[in-house]
């Protein structure tokens, strides 16, 4: 090595950091987790439920304190904080006249504040930190398996209905006409949301995980006007996404989460400017070109 | 006895009301339609013309009153595909990244399984139906890309794909083209004669007079309801556009 900076070839850029062990778990389980968000993206950028993927991830919160408090694992105590959020959602939005936005910021906020003075009054043990900010390279073994079942569970439950979410998203009325259940569909999207965002918040933390539910579905609606490529640009750009921003991570020192949203953010950009048909000079080019 | 009755009836809505919240949308509305007839369903906006369609298709709840497909209950006649709703173009999202083969092809997921994977007959239905509406040398092109009436006809394709017994339509000519309006039009005529029973709401008093046998007439209840030669008179349009003639309420686009 000789301490030569510039001379580190891109061999032990690469390989130097998987020696570690930690850094093995902490690529597998970000890549796992980041991948599983940005599926999901896909739905929730066509659903237009962007805000609602912000207020699930942060409404789990009191849930994960309440799980840790009472000894059962934390992605239950996400799971009813999340869907109950959505649920009181639709209740005060069903039963007075403020309008949906003012609701989703008003409950999300709500239980959020009450995850932090569970934190703060019941457990020293939780990491406030750790839960907003997430923690890739720690994450105990146990919390590892459960990552890897609920990743494969919500892999599996968007898969099998795939065609149905995409009718729903896009006609919901038409799908109710054809007898598909579409209170079934919008939980079970709701469900998959809450546990993407308990598993996300493992691994880079409440804040960011809207981010990875957020961004790469949106970099690919750029790119495409095909449903399928939709799915797939979004979950690439999430795996590219984490790979980069933990050896980003690694050789620079900076927050792990932090940089792979960073490096999402990034891919978003160069897909705004430059994306073939919806790039912002693609469609000056058009523009220029029409007159 | 009774179910005798029904069998005559493709719709059956009788004295059906729905709230929003406990505001009225529509109330004591009554519609029976048989095999091969055409109504018009003609009001104001917010008179209730979409709320029916709702009631209809089972997306909203009735809070009053009962509603036979076939004779059978909505649920059955969901199962069985038995209605196609074809939606205002405003009510589409154009952005959605799929293209009219995708859209035609949700007209046959209610009988494929749950995956949704296409079988041979569902692709040639998907075929046939686009040919239909002529839109073959569009098959894949994003629904973004298309005009106002090509739009519609992907719909009415989907509608045709579904092989439903009734459709109902939410505005078929409003922005179309005037190679759709005739292609619409023609299409209206086969469907008749294939025993199909349509529902279409209009702002165009033209088109009520040139398709439908039958004019329901509402604001929020049924205004008048009956053959159009004798229902669709002045005096009723006046009083269905709460006293206003609708050349005045809707300019000179219609």
């Amino acid at each position: 090595m000789d301490g030569s900076f510039l001379t580190i070839d891109i061999n032990s850029f690469i390989t130097e950091p998987i020696a570690h062990e930690f850094m093995r778990k902490a690529i597998l389980i970000s890549t796992l987790i980041t991948s599983v968000c940005g599926l999901l993206s896909s739905f929730l950028t066509l659903k237009g439920w962007a805000l609602m993927g912000d207020a699930v991830s942060h409404a789990v919160m009191p849930g994960v304190v309440v799980a840790y408090a009472i000894g059962v694992p934390l992605s239950i105590g996400a799971f009813v904080f999340g869907v109950g959020s959505v649920a009181l959602i639709g209740f005060i939005k069903h039963k007075s006249r403020i309008k949906e936005d003012t609701v989703i910021g008003l409950v999300f906020t709500g239980f959020f504040a009450l995850g932090i003075v569970l934190i703060s009054k019941i457990t020293s043990d939780i990491d406030l930190m750790h839960i907003l900010y997430g923690t890739p390279l720690g994450i105990p073994l146990s919390d590892v398996k459960q990552t890897i079942f609920i990743s494969l569970l919500v892999v599996l439950l968007l898969s099998i209905f795939r065609k149905d979410l995409m009718l729903y998203c896009f006609d919901p009325r038409h799908a109710k006409t054809i007898g598909i259940n579409v209170s079934f569909l919008h939980y079970l999207l709701l469900t998959c949301l809450s546990l993407a965002a308990v598993v996300g918040l493992q691994a880079v933390g409440i804040v960011l995980v809207v981010a990875m539910l957020i961004t790469p579905g949106a970099t690919a609606y750029l790119l495409t006007d095909k449903f399928d490529e939709l799915s797939i640009i979004s979950v690439l750009s999430s795996i590219i996404s984490s790979l980069i921003g933990i050896y980003l991570s690694y050789w620079l020192d900076i927050a792990p989460g932090g940089s792979i949203v960073l490096v999402q953010t990034f891919i978003f950009l160069f897909a705004f400017l430059f994306a073939p048909r919806y790039g912002i000079f693609k469609v000056k080019q058009l523009l220029s070109s029409s007159k | 006895m009774k179910s005798m009755e029904f069998e005559k009836y493709r719709i059956e809505a009788e004295n059906i009301c729905v709230d929003y919240n406990g505001k009225v949308a529509l109330y004591d509305a009554t519609l029976r339609l048989k095999a091969g007839q055409i109504c018009g369903l003609v009001g104001m906006n917010g008179a209730g013309k979409t709320t029916f369609f709702n009631a209809l298709t089972g997306f909203v709840n009735l809070s009053k009153g009962k509603i036979r497909i076939n004779g059978e209950t909505l649920k059955t006649s969901q199962k069985d595909q038995a209605v196609a709703y074809v939606p205002q173009n405003e009510g589409i999202d154009a952005d959605f990244p799929v293209n009219v083969w995708d859209i035609v092809m949700m007209g046959r997921y209610g009988s494929m399984n749950i995956f949704r994977s296409p079988r041979e007959s569902d692709i040639q239905a998907v075929k046939n139906a686009i040919e239909r509406v002529d839109l073959f040398d569009y098959s894949f092109t994003p629904i973004g890309n298309l005009s106002g009436g090509q739009r519609k006809r992907t719909f009415l394709a989907r509608a045709i794909a579904q092989r439903a017994s009734i459709l109902l339509l939410d505005e078929p000519f409003a922005g179309v083209d005037i190679r759709t309006e005739k292609l619409i039009s023609e299409l209206f005529i086969q469907f008749k004669n294939e025993g199909k029973t349509i529902l279409l709401s209009t702002h165009d008093m033209i088109h009520v007079r040139e398709f439908c046998d039958l004019v329901l007439l509402i604001n929020k209840t049924v205004v008048a309801y009956g053959d159009t030669s004798e229902v669709f008179t002045p005096e009723n349009i006046t009083s269905t556009f709460g006293g206003m003639s609708p050349d005045f309420l809707f300019g000179p686009e219609s």
